[in-house]
This record gives C-alpha cells, structure tokens and sequence, in this order.
C-alpha cells in the first residue's frame, strides 16, 4: 500500500527536461528535483523495506503454519487456526496478557504519578535543582538489561539489599524466584527508570504553560492546588498524551528486564517474550509467535494512531 | 504535600527566607535522590568489595578493604575490549547514518510541499512507535534470505553480521529523528532558503551548507540520545546476532553472566563497566541528553 505510493514520486522528477529557465523562482530545476526525491526516496525505501514490509509479514505468517527455518515454500497457509489457539490453549498467552496489563497499569500510576509530582517540586527557582534532576534523570540512561542487573544485586535472597535492610536475612524472601510476586519486583525496577523520564516531560511541560494564567488564577483567588488541578494540568493536555503514549508503548515493549532475569519464565512471562521465543527460544513455531505480534500491533495502533491524529492535525492547521 | 510545598514559592521569591516547608522540601527531595541513587551505589559497594570479604561478612556489612581488583577481573574474564569493540563497529556507523538521513527526510518534508508530505512524515513516525515484537519474526527470516558478498558480511547474509543491525537501527531510529528534526526545521525562516533559492544554490547546498549549520543544536542532541539508545539496545543484537563474539556489549551481557558464575561483585563490576560510556556521555552532555527528549515531546 505505501510501497505503491512511493514509486511515483521517485519516478516524476525525471520527466522535466534539466536545465529549463523556471518561468517563477520557485520551480524546481530537473537536477535538484532529481535530488530531492533521492534524499527522499532513500530513506524511505530503507524504513519500508525493514520496518513496514516485516509488519505486514507478521500479519501475513499469523496465518500460517511454518517452522521459519525452511524456505518459503514451507509455509502452510492454515487461516485462524493460529489465533484460535492462542485465544483456547495456549497456556502462556494469558497469563502474558495479564501481566503486560499490570505492566501498564503500574507504570501508568507509579511512574507518572512520581514524576509529575517531582516535576512540580522542582519548577521553581530552588537551590541545588540541577543536582536533584541529574540524580533523577541517571537511572534514564542505563539500558533496562543492565537496570535488571544492577536490581538482582538488590533483590538477590543471599545477601541481597532488600533483605538484609527489611531484617529477612534469617527467612529470605525470594524477591525474583517467587511467581507470585517476581512480576512486582521487576515493575519497582522499571519504575525506578521510567519516573525520571516522565519527570523530564512534565517538567517540560510545567515550563510551557504560560505563568500569566497561573497569576490570574491566583488573583481569582485560586489555592494552589486548585490552580495546579484546574489550570496547570488540563492546560498539559498535549504533554498529557505524550506520557500516556510514552507508558504504553513502553509496556507493550517491555522484554530486555523480564529477559535478563529468568528469560521471561515462572511469572514473568510477556507478549514480548512469547513472540521471541519463537526465534531464539525452544519453541519455534513461526505462525503462533507472528499473532502475539499482530495482537502486539493492534494494541500499539490503538494508540499510535489517536496520537498521529492529534499532533498532524494540529499541523494542518497552522 | 504538593499543596503545602507549593505556598512559600511564591512568598520566598520575594523576601528568600528560610522557611519550615523549604526545608522540608529540599529534606524530601535530598530523600528521593539518594533512594534513586542506592541501586548504583550498591553496586559500586559490591563492586569494590572481595569475594571473600563478603561470603564472610555477607554483603550489608562494613568492607575490610576496598579494591579494584573485580574491575580488572571483569575487563579481563568478560573480555570486555572485544564487546566495546562490537558495540563501536554497530553504533558509530548507525548514529552517523540514523542522523544524516533523517535530517535529509526532515528537509524534504519540511521545505517543501507536495503531496505525500505528513503522510511520509506520519509514516515515519508510527514506524519508531511500534514494538520491536511486531517487526523481528519476518526481519529475522528477511535477513537470512538476503545475501551479500563476503566482504561485507562474513556471514554472507544480514543475519549474524553487524551491518544488519546497524540497518535495523537506522530503519527504527528514523522515525524519531526525523519527527524531532521536522518540527525543529519547520521553525526557521522559509525566507532564507527561499533567498538561497532565488540566488541559483541547489537543492543539496540549501540542505548541506544553509539548513544543516542552524540545526547544530538539535543535531547535538539527538547524537546524544541516540548514542545511549543504540548503545543500550538488547533486542535487535540478541536476534540477529547469533555468533556470541559478535555481540554488542548490552546483548553479550546475557553471556556474560554465565561466565561471572555466581560471584555477586564480579557481576556488580562487569555491570558498571557497560554502564560506564553512557554514564559519561550523560554526565558531559547532560544539557544535549534532556533537551533531545524535550524536542521530541513538546513541538517545536
């Protein structure tokens, strides 16, 4: 569908003769038209060939059976089998639904929640401010692979942080081999990651609102919570759906930490994990591993296209 | 809290005294930095502590003796040199290309009309949206059917070789680059490449010399924040990668842990050691870091 829209733009440029005087100082001479569809073209036929052909492949191998290592011959086409399966028997895909939704709904809270609240205490002229935000924003740049390491030294039953400093040394709890509460454990790591960058966004944000409608609320005689909730914060909107699409992408991307730690097994399992173990795990089983990642991209274009909505149709606009 | 803390802003702006809820304030928020920092500190603890020190005294206990011994066994054992190696041969080329590309489809999108505009620009920037989940199956089949001479590849096809990652990075990366960029472009003044324009520059020198200079600044942080993004990835070396010697230093440190064994400070050590390059580009270009991830949150 867009690989057929982008041929026509690559070939056009070569049909106005080079050269030719333009008649308004706008027109494009055949070199430079030539030009600009390469500068084009190239990049978009590189982002088409390895982000959108594969997406359309996953909606294409979703419907059939094929153990990927064959040639393409292999492939049976066998319907919705796939989703039938994952949906009635596959035991893992639920559980994996589950906790991708705890996922959310504790970044969603947590995080945000950590962030904005930071971002608040921190817009205003205060000392040390540049101090509190580096601290706040480190965790932001360590890999989540590396944040599952540096958070098993914590959580670790033999000598772990946690442990010794709740006084369980005696009776350890298992932080990260106990099914019932790993999934928990590995959410206040994200966590601890995540809030630096939401804090960076509203912090953003704070400074954009214009400081005029704050003082009119004020000499309205607004409380500054009433001026936080019913002014600043709706006035955000647009940061609003940045943290929003921010959170749920990044819960829906959620694998390098649950994988670091046990391969994303014993409570840990995600739609993530269940899609690539199709590849570099046991099970190798091409056509169900491509419906999680349908499922995958149906849930992110429930809100990756909400959001291409609202920031290129404020564009038109203006 | 908010509501009580929030008060004495405005009175202490104008008469900078000290009062109970600043104090409170700078309390609570020395607290929560130093609850931020404990996971690295920890680490740095375990990390200069001996192995036998603390399979005597167990970790939470005061260290005999520092040293840095686990930094050199680490170095040493995980033969990190190789790795950072690897992730150099991927990330340099990737950034570099990630950069001029996208600035390329910025320009284009941004100085000029035609008709695919936001729909190139849209497509651009729901691709770096996706899950990477959604895209690896039929990229990991795509890369072994496509073949390449063995000079480029000693694998002879994109799989097992870092020039297939280095593609997936740019394809991924773009998107965002490319989003931040436009909006940043759209700000200068048409006037000026309308002038260049009218002055006979081309396509490319309008591009090249007159609106790449005046987005030094995005471009500063956007080298920033990707050099962290694709230094940091895991997913894409994992998958595409299945030689473990070829591995960039995040995804080879899944390896790394079977060959630190159990020993708790070797991992500590091994662990900063990878964290180090990205802790250093964020402490020297702190400013470039935050500002990338603003310009792609709030539109320029």
């Amino acid at each position: 569908m867009t690989a057929v829209q982008e041929k026509p733009k690559a070939v056009a440029p070569s049909g106005p003769p080079p050269r030719r005087r333009g008649k308004r100082a706008t027109a494009l001479a055949g070199t430079d038209k030539l030009v600009l569809a390469l500068m084009l073209g190239i990049p978009a036929v590189v982002h088409l060939l390895f982000v959108w052909v594969p997406t359309l492949g996953s909606i294409a191998l979703s419907f059939s059976r094929w153990n990927g290592i064959g040639g393409l011959e292999d492939i049976e086409w066998i319907g919705v089998a796939n989703y039938v399966e994952i949906f009635s028997e596959y035991p893992r895909f639920w559980p994996a639904v589950q906790h991708n939704l705890i996922w959310l709904l504790f970044l969603l809270v947590v995080p945000t929640t950590a962030g904005l609240l930071l971002a608040v205490l921190l817009d205003r002229e205060l000392r040390f401010s540049r101090i509190y935000q580096s601290a706040l924003y480190m965790p932001m740049v360590l890999s989540l692979a590396l944040v599952g390491f540096i958070w098993q030294l914590i959580y670790t039953p033999d000598g772990g942080l946690l442990n010794s400093l709740l006084g369980l040394s005696a009776d350890p709890v298992d932080w990260i081999g106990d099914s019932d509460i790993n999934l928990y454990a590995v959410l206040v790591a994200a966590a601890w990651r995540h809030t630096g960058y939401i804090m960076l966004l509203y912090l953003a944000g704070l400074k954009s609102v214009d400081p005029a409608l704050k003082e009119a609320a004020a000499l309205d005689g607004a409380s500054s919570a009433q001026t936080f909730f019913r002014v600043t914060f709706p006035v955000m909107k647009p940061v609003n759906i940045v943290v929003a699409v921010v959170t749920v992408i990044e819960a829906l991307r959620a694998f390098d930490i649950v994988y670091v730690i046990n391969k994303g097994r014993n409570g840990l399992e995600l739609l993530s994990v269940l899609v690539t173990d199709n590849i570099i795990g046991e099970a190798s089983r091409i056509g169900r591993g491509s419906a999680v990642a349908v499922i995958l991209l149906t849930i992110s274009l429930g809100v990756i296209i909400p959001y291409l909505y609202q920031v290129f149709s404020k564009e038109n606009r203006t | 809290m908010t509501a009580t803390l929030e008060r004495p802003s405005v009175a202490v702006r104008k008469k900078r005294s000290v009062t109970p809820a600043r104090v409170a304030l700078h309390v609570f928020l020395v607290l929560t930095c130093l609850m931020t920092l404990t996971p690295l500190l920890w680490a740095v603890y375990a990390s200069l502590r001996t192995y036998e020190d603390t399979s005597v005294n167990g970790y939470f206990s005061i260290a005999k003796s520092l040293t840095f011994e686990n930094f050199a066994k680490a170095w040493e054992i995980g033969d990190l040199p190789h790795f950072y190696w690897n992730t150099f041969l991927i990330t340099v080329p990737a950034l570099i290309l990630t950069l001029v590309l996208s600035s390329m489809v910025a320009f284009g999108v941004s100085r000029f009309s035609f008709k695919f505009n936001i729909a190139l620009l849209m497509l651009f920037t729901a691709g770096n949206l996706l899950p990477q989940q959604v895209i690896v199956t039929p990229l990991w089949r795509l890369y072994r059917l496509i073949e390449l001479p063995a000079w480029m590849s000693e694998s002879e096809s994109l799989i097992d070789s870092p020039l297939g990652v280095i593609l997936i990075h740019i394809a991924f990366q773009m998107g965002f680059c490319t989003f931040v960029l436009s909006n940043y472009m759209k700000t200068i003044p048409y006037e000026l490449t309308e002038a260049a324009r009218v002055d006979g520059a081309s396509v490319f020198r309008q591009y090249w010399q007159l609106t790449l200079p005046l987005c030094r600044p995005v471009l500063a942080a956007l080298a920033t924040l990707e050099f962290t993004w694709i230094y940091n990835d895991f997913l894409w070396a994992l998958v595409l990668i299945q030689d473990g010697d070829k591995m960039p230093v995040t995804s080879a440190l899944q390896n790394l842990k079977g060959t630190f064994f159990t020993d708790n400070n070797l991992i500590a050590a091994g662990s900063l050691l990878v964290a180090l390059p990205t802790l250093v580009v964020f402490f020297v270009l702190q400013r470039q870091f935050v500002g990338g991830l603003t310009l792609g949150s709030t539109k320029g």
